[in-house]
């Protein structure tokens, strides 16, 4: 079975931290807590400890080392390019591996591994929502109504779809002839909480013709169990869905989802040349839709007479210079949206997987500041490319009493589809 | 380790969830940006100056080192808690107090990070001129400490020329106020001077009064590529005698261009083996024809070819090049001394040929870039520590890089202080009266040594670092 680095392989990179201090302006957590070990170069320097070590696994240094978003904005702005992400999963590994996985993380990591026991989970949480939840009010979601553990009673949270995306679909869609063959890499969120964003990502793939695969045999990217620190179920998922997207070979790998988007690429391209192979076809759906002249199109239909404002977060894990554009030209480009910046859009929403459930008082805090940038620019949605930034985005609005919706990009774009295929003054100019 | 009788003290003091003496905050604050670590025995983050006062107060009794810090970002090891003992980091004294447009003065906590001074006071059309390359996560009590600069020293001159008062809080505990809000103020010794640069031995700043300025209306940048580096010591010379005092006057030589020419997108011909960014700010008018009198001024001397900013993407792109030199440093070599010597700025080629001569001898490259318009020049020595024998050609660089600086005018820093690093070049530079004079300050106002100890003050044979 393949494996991630060890910590010991990141020892030259730690070297290279210089502790000059730029991470202080750029790490999320830091500028909540305020003291050196929520910040890059102090989790350098404890994993530098641990591996020399040089201090006690204790409750201390783990809570220390969970306490990363693993958003990459330190990676990006270090003079150094020191991976204090990559760092920190290495060094939770090294503690999951000596100490043993925490109550949660077993729990995380139970129900990854199965993919008919979180199906089964997620139509027991949707059928019994009416009882467990209530609403939250003037805002969009629901609350727990019983304490239940993990779950921090103030979280609000979407409910879980009556039937999951990937069982209402077959396996295969046939598209044109001739036109290429997409495999559609769904992840748990869309699959079990947001069915309507698959719904989307399909009506956007047939839309310009393409056969769309959806593997019944894949699973969780395995990002969260990575961040958990569960080497080996993060690598046994994503030998899993290597298994799953490599046969029949399709020409892209789509996803929907910032986090199963890195997860696929950038976290798990290290565990092979198999891996690294799979990393190179996967691609950000807003990416393939624009390069195939989707905004153009869209840009030509006749403007709606009222327009939403809508404003875009981008998830941390679509920052990169390659993904970050595409989702925005979409959204710029719908008949019926007013696109509008939003101050600091490409500050993380606060969730970083199991870091919000640790975490969730410092995750709130985070999502706070993004829920005033929100209200800042104005916008009656926002929108995002991220599932999990949605269910963030969407609790801190709640928490700040505001009225914005957090969406997904590809919902407005299906949105306007039928239009595409309508003959319109302004599809023919 | 201090014992859990002072430990519950010092909790008493801040609140138990402010003192910490576990592993790993011992363990992150024990560094800085000059990469050597000493652990503190306990770390403490105060929240007011009655609070330092008690801490002091405390630590003057039993004869405690506390170790002042506010972002731990210095060059010279001001915040290592070099000895042990408590590190105080300040950075609760977070609080922008106020910004009084009649006055033009803003009164700070030193924990405020200096860009978000900055961003507060341009807010209301107000200007705070320092800015170290630190700024986005320095903060303005470590600025003050170590007086600070930057490239907009050239024109408006470093943080000491804006420090008007500080509280400050003795050794003893006493909090006293220096100075005041008033641009005029003759009363006393003027202990406002003393303590910008004193590098936290003399006491804990707690507030600081600063002067503000308006804030210039626009700027102009332009990058100006020269044949030598005589050419660019020339221009920079040509246009201070020309009577304009850009508000930055950076330069890089062959070596830093070397160094960020194979980066993408950035166009810097072989022909170039210096280049200066200049900027000019105040009214737009204004700015046209400065920008065109400098060009007229340095075209005769061996431009290759030059830039003019006209959007601030454009200006961006310039400043781009000059950001790139540091991140860039390590395709030279893994490991860098970075020292920031400063002289006076027509002796700047001379300078430049001298740590040439001295990178040809020892065989080591040094990269060099900075301030030309007030001839500060952050000196890269770069080597690969893991090879033997470079440690000690990078001391050895270092020994004979501040030997001719001094022997030019000038001085071992600029902007970074003294710290643990320097001290022992401090003979150099200061003679034996000069320092007895201010190890007799020292002594008179911390006499049980407990400010900073270990720093500025070279080790004397038998006796601990300033021990006066």
């Amino acid at each position: 079975m393949s494996q991630h680095k060890e910590l010991e392989a990141y020892r030259e990179q730690m070297r290279q931290c210089v502790k000059c201090g730029t991470c202080r302006a750029h790490c999320p957590v830091f500028a909540e807590l305020g003291k050196e070990a929520a910040v890059a170069r102090g989790k350098v320097s404890l994993a530098q400890a641990l591996l020399d070590g040089d201090i006690d696994m204790d409750r201390r240094l783990v809570a220390d080392i969970s306490r990363c978003l693993a958003c990459g904005r330190c990676v990006k702005e270090c003079p150094n390019l020191v991976p204090t992400d990559a760092i920190v999963l290495a060094a939770r590994r090294q503690i999951v591996r000596r100490k043993g996985l925490s109550w949660f993380g077993r729990g995380v990591s139970t129900v990854l591994r199965r993919p008919r026991l979180m199906q089964w989970l997620a139509r027991l949480g949707s059928a019994m929502s009416f009882l467990a939840f209530r609403r939250v009010p003037r805002g969009s979601g629901l609350r727990l109504r019983f304490p239940a553990p993990f779950i921090d009673p103030e979280r609000t949270l979407p409910a879980p779809a009556k039937r999951p995306f990937r069982s209402r679909h077959p396996e295969l869609l046939p598209g044109t002839p001739g036109k290429p063959t997409v495999a559609f890499f769904t992840g748990c969120m869309i699959n079990h909480v947001y069915p309507e964003i698959g719904e989307a990502v399909l009506a956007c793939l047939r839309a310009l013709g393409f056969t769309v695969v959806i593997p019944k045999g894949q699973g969780c990217c395995g990002l969260p169990a990575l961040c958990a620190g569960d080497g080996a179920t993060a690598a046994q998922l994503a030998d899993r869905n290597l298994a799953a997207l490599s046969r029949p070979a399709p020409d892209f790998i789509v996803t929907a989802c910032a986090s199963c988007h890195s997860g696929l690429t950038q976290y798990f391209a290290e565990l092979g040349p198999e891996h690294e192979g799979l990393a190179e076809k996967v691609l950000d759906i807003h990416t393939l839709l624009v390069e195939q002249g989707l905004a153009e199109r869209l840009e030509k239909l006749p403007r709606r007479e009222t327009c939403r404002t809508v404003t875009y977060h981008i998830p941390c894990h679509l920052r990169q210079p390659r993904w970050v554009k595409a989702p925005q030209q979409l959204l710029a480009a719908l008949p019926g949206v007013h696109f509008v910046p939003m101050p600091n859009a490409d500050a993380c929403c606060g969730l970083g997987g199991t870091f919000s459930v640790y975490h969730y008082d410092t995750s709130r805090q985070i999502g706070a500041r993004k829920a005033a940038g929100i209200q800042a620019s104005g916008a009656d949605l926002v929108a995002t490319a991220c599932p999990g930034c949605i269910v963030q985005l969407q609790d801190s609005l709640n928490h700040a009493g505001l009225p914005q919706q957090a969406v997904h990009v590809l919902e407005l774009v299906a949105e306007a589809l039928p239009g595409l295929t309508a003959p319109s003054p302004g599809a023919r100019g | 380790m201090l014992d859990t009788k002072l430990l519950r003290i010092l909790q008493d003091i801040v609140g138990p969830e402010h003192v910490s003496s576990a592993p790993a905050d011992r363990i992150c604050y024990s560094y800085d940006a000059t990469q050597q670590q000493h652990q503190p025995d306990v770390v403490v983050y105060p929240a007011d100056a009655g609070q330092v006062s008690r801490i002091l107060q405390l630590a003057n009794r039993e004869g405690i080192p506390v170790y002042p810090r506010g972002a731990g970002s210095g060059f010279t090891g001001g915040s290592l808690p070099v000895r042990g003992g408590i590190s105080l980091v300040l950075t609760r004294l977070n609080r922008i107090l106020r910004i009084d447009q009649d006055n033009l003065v803003a009164e700070v906590e030193p924990g405020v990070v200096t860009a978000h001074l900055q961003e507060a006071v341009e807010a209301v059309g107000l200007f705070y001129p320092p800015d170290p390359a630190s700024l986005k996560f320095s903060t303005i009590g470590g600025n003050v400490a170590e007086c600070a600069g930057g490239p907009r020293c050239v024109k408006y001159g470093v943080t000491k020329d804006y420090v008007l008062g500080l509280e400050v809080v003795t050794p003893q505990g006493d909090i006293i106020r220096t100075g005041g809000e008033t641009m005029k103020g003759v009363v006393g010794y003027d202990l406002t001077k003393l303590l910008v640069g004193s590098e936290g031995t003399l006491g804990v700043i707690t507030r600081i009064t600063l002067k503000l300025l308006p804030k210039p209306a626009a700027k102009k940048t332009m990058l100006v590529l020269f044949d030598s580096i005589d050419g660019a010591a020339q221009a920079v010379s040509a246009i201070i005698r020309g009577k304009i005092i850009p508000t930055t006057l950076e330069f890089m030589d062959a070596t830093a261009i070397d160094c960020v020419r194979q980066n993408a997108n950035l166009d810097l011909p072989e022909a170039a083996r210096a280049l200066l960014i200049i900027e000019v700010d105040g009214d737009a008018e204004m700015l046209e024809k400065q920008s065109s009198r400098i060009l007229d001024i340095v075209t005769p001397l061996g431009v290759v070819a030059t830039q003019v900013a006209v959007t601030a993407e454009e200006s961006e792109a310039i400043w781009r090049v000059r950001r790139s030199v540091s991140p860039s440093l390590r395709r030279v070599n893994p490991d860098k001394y970075n020292e920031d010597i400063c002289v006076p700025r027509s002796r700047l080629p001379d300078m430049i040929r001298a740590i040439e001569a001295i990178a040809r001898r020892l065989e080591i490259p040094i990269v060099n870039f900075g301030h030309a318009g007030d001839g500060n020049i952050h000196v890269n020595i770069m080597v690969n520590r893991a090879l033997p024998g470079q440690e000690e050609k990078a001391e050895e660089a270092i020994r004979d890089i501040f030997a001719e600086t001094i022997r030019l005018g000038g001085t071992m820093s600029g902007e970074h202080g003294v710290g643990v690093t320097k001290a022992p070049y401090l003979p150099m530079e200061l003679d034996p009266a000069a320092v007895l004079y201010m190890k007799a300050i020292k002594r008179a106002l911390d006499p049980n040594n407990i400010l900073n100890p270990g720093k500025i003050f070279p080790e004397e044979p038998g006796r601990a670092v300033n021990e006066a």
